[in-house]
């Protein structure tokens, strides 16, 4: 803990700046995790309720249901890929935030 | 010559040096707990993983993926997305705003005593749980593997475990994951390649093996490349399909209310590593777990359901070593088998780590003592005995259990317990202002109480699979609502708290900007 000067917390929570912060986070982080809930979820409720249609074959032997259980690797690993992407970009504005208090 | 127990020995030997080596380095309770916090973001990416990917994980993966194909890959798919939960929700938040344990972030503005007591019970709980299932299945396997009876074999695991943990603390622990993680991977990444050199590296010979799977020539084709072969209606009735939800929703929120994972993101310097130590952990346990649709699906392409049989009782949890021996020979054998060994030591040393860290630092330090420290040093020296006493608890009941015991409904309990007792409390406390000290004591002693009493009814819990009152082996779809709504309504139907709020701006602040957070001690 940084004790040398006591940190007006409430200022810093009011000012605009982290305001905006906190927005954008907001803007990224509620509609990515939901899609990726919603995303995710949908595979065992196909798997569990319509196995005939997952049963499809796409390729040779390769079924929908394997590609859609592989798709969401790639679907973590994008959303993983974009939220560090625009996260560095809060870092930025977050050392702005705190600029001369740390 | 015995050379499983060679390769075993030149795991124990080197990791016995990081330990040597971490003791002389460990100067200090941040030191200590939090390996300095000075852990790089790959170097603790690999560890997250070697964490993670437990005995359950390889040797239990690749047993259900041999005998239920296509569902049993639902598990792998379940342990990766989880990591977007880590990474959105709570990696960094509680790197700012925490010190050395989970109840960290949730003692900033509510009141400490009740809330960390609750915390560290429910983090005692989850550990110990999953550390039995661990050890039982170290026992079985090591048995297996090189001949050593069960008993001393649990007695040798938890020794060494010890071993790490007292005296090399977290810095040790560290680098037995990362090691461990890389072996994992190495092996891995082998068993991949010669399942696809089996099947000439043809994908399409591959995959129409997999979808008439006949165990070696051993029993009728079956396709394991379809689903249903373990939650389908036609094998486990109307209640299946429900059933694989609840395991989807208890793996994916469950995984970020872990404490042994959750502590790790307090041995990097700031949040920024925190994020990228979870990119690395995404990228090695993704790469993992696809590869397990290799060597599971494989495995049912070649090996004999008579080549996992002893005492009449099939044993898929030697799948990956038996697949070893089948393809690569004795000593490959040797090294899978010493690869599981060092993976089922390096998950334990984990879950000790976060137990004992929150029993010193949340229970003795402060609930019992308000936060001071009596002695320099006292937290250390108590968390080490309570490493000791958690150790020969688990040791005790792992031996008293025995082998036979059911190792999922352990871990099947921990990660309810995390999703509907910690997750709840965890994001409520970040992202919401009114939540108080009422609604957290709510949410984590009815989701503790809930998921061990729906565990106890489940069809794997006291009344076995015929009489069981609650339908569901995996009760997540019902305790976390559960648990989230204990949070809610304890909280509206108590007095608010205007200090805890007022507090809530600098936890914000905290929390996205890492002003005023832990920073690296010793490099």
């Amino acid at each position: 803990m940084s004790e040398k000067s006591p940190v007006n917390w409430e200022a810093l929570e009011a000012k605009p700046e982290f305001r905006a912060l906190l927005a954008q986070k907001k803007a990224f982080i509620i509609p990515a995790f939901v899609f990726c809930m919603l995303y995710y979820l949908a595979l065992p409720v196909l798997v569990g309720y319509f196995p005939e249609m997952m049963k499809t074959k796409v390729w040779g032997e390769v079924n929908v249901a394997y590609v859609f259980a592989l798709s969401q690797f790639i679907m973590a690993w994008v959303l993983a890929f974009l939220y560090v992407r625009i996260a560095a970009k809060w870092d930025k504005a977050a050392a702005a935030v705190i600029h001369g208090h740390d | 010559m015995n050379t499983p127990l060679i390769m075993f020995l030149a795991f124990v030997g080197l990791t016995l040096l990081i330990t040597f080596w971490a003791a002389k380095k460990n100067t200090g309770a941040s030191a200590y707990f939090a390996a300095g916090r000075s852990i790089t973001g790959w170097q603790n990416g690999l560890a997250v993983a070697g964490d993670y990917m437990s005995a359950a994980s390889f040797l239990g993966i690749s047993g259900m993926i041999y005998v239920a194909g296509y569902d049993g890959f639902m598990y792998s798919v379940g342990f990766l997305v989880a990591y977007i939960t880590v990474l959105l929700i709570v990696a960094e938040p509680l790197r700012n705003a925490g010190k050395y344990t989970m109840a960290d972030l949730l003692a900033y503005r509510l009141k400490p005593r009740p809330v960390r007591a609750l915390a560290s019970l429910s983090t005692l709980v989850v550990s110990t749980f999953y550390m039995i299932a661990q050890m039982v299945g170290a026992g079985a396997i090591i048995k297996q593997l090189i001949g050593v009876s069960f008993e001393p074999a649990v007695i040798g695991v938890g020794v060494l475990m010890l071993v790490y943990v007292v005296f090399g603390g977290m810095l040790a622990t560290t680098w037995v994951q990362i090691i461990k993680a890389l072996l994992l991977m190495v092996g891995a990444v082998m068993l991949s390649y010669l399942v696809l050199k089996f099947h000439h590296f043809s994908f399409t010979e591959f995959f129409n093996s997999v979808a008439h799977a006949d165990y070696g020539g051993s029993a009728p084709p079956k396709n394991l490349m379809e689903p249903g072969l373990q939650f389908g209606v036609a094998v486990a009735g109307p209640w299946g399909p429900i059933d694989l939800i609840s395991l989807c929703l208890g793996l994916v929120l469950g995984t970020a209310g872990l404490p042994h994972i959750l502590v790790r993101f307090y041995t990097v310097p700031d949040a920024k590593t925190a994020r990228s130590s979870v990119v690395w952990a995404m990228a090695i346990i993704g790469l993992f777990y696809i590869m397990t649709t290799l060597f599971g699906f494989g495995a049912a392409t070649i090996i004999e359901k008579a080549q996992l049989t002893t005492d009449g009782k099939l044993d898929v949890n030697m799948v990956a070593p038996i697949l070893a021996k089948v393809l690569g020979g004795e000593f490959f054998f040797a090294f899978i088998s010493a690869v599981a060994f060092a993976t089922i030591l390096a998950v334990v040393a984990g879950l000790t780590m976060s137990a004992s860290a929150s029993f010193a630092h949340d229970f003795y330090s402060n609930v019992l003592h308000h936060g001071k420290e009596n002695r320099p040093g006292q937290e250390i020296r108590v968390a080490r005995i309570t490493a000791f006493c958690v150790g020969a608890a688990s040791i005790g009941f792992a031996i008293y259990l025995g082998p036979t015991v059911n190792a999922a409904f352990l871990v099947g309990l921990a990660f309810s317990v995390a999703a509907s007792a910690n997750l709840p409390v965890i994001v409520l406390s970040v992202f919401w202002k009114r939540f108080n000290t009422t609604g957290a004591v709510a949410g984590l002693s009815v989701g503790l109480v809930v998921s061990i009493v729906l565990i106890l009814l489940s069809p794997s819990g006291i009344f076995g699979k015929e009489g069981a009152p609650f339908p569901l082996k995996n009760p997540g779809i019902v305790s976390i609502p559960i648990g989230f709504l204990a949070a809610w309504l304890g909280t509206i139907f108590s007095a608010r708290d205007p200090e805890g709020e007022a507090k809530f701006a600098e936890l914000k602040v905290r929390a996205h900007t890492g002003l005023g957070s832990e920073k690296a001690t010793s490099h």
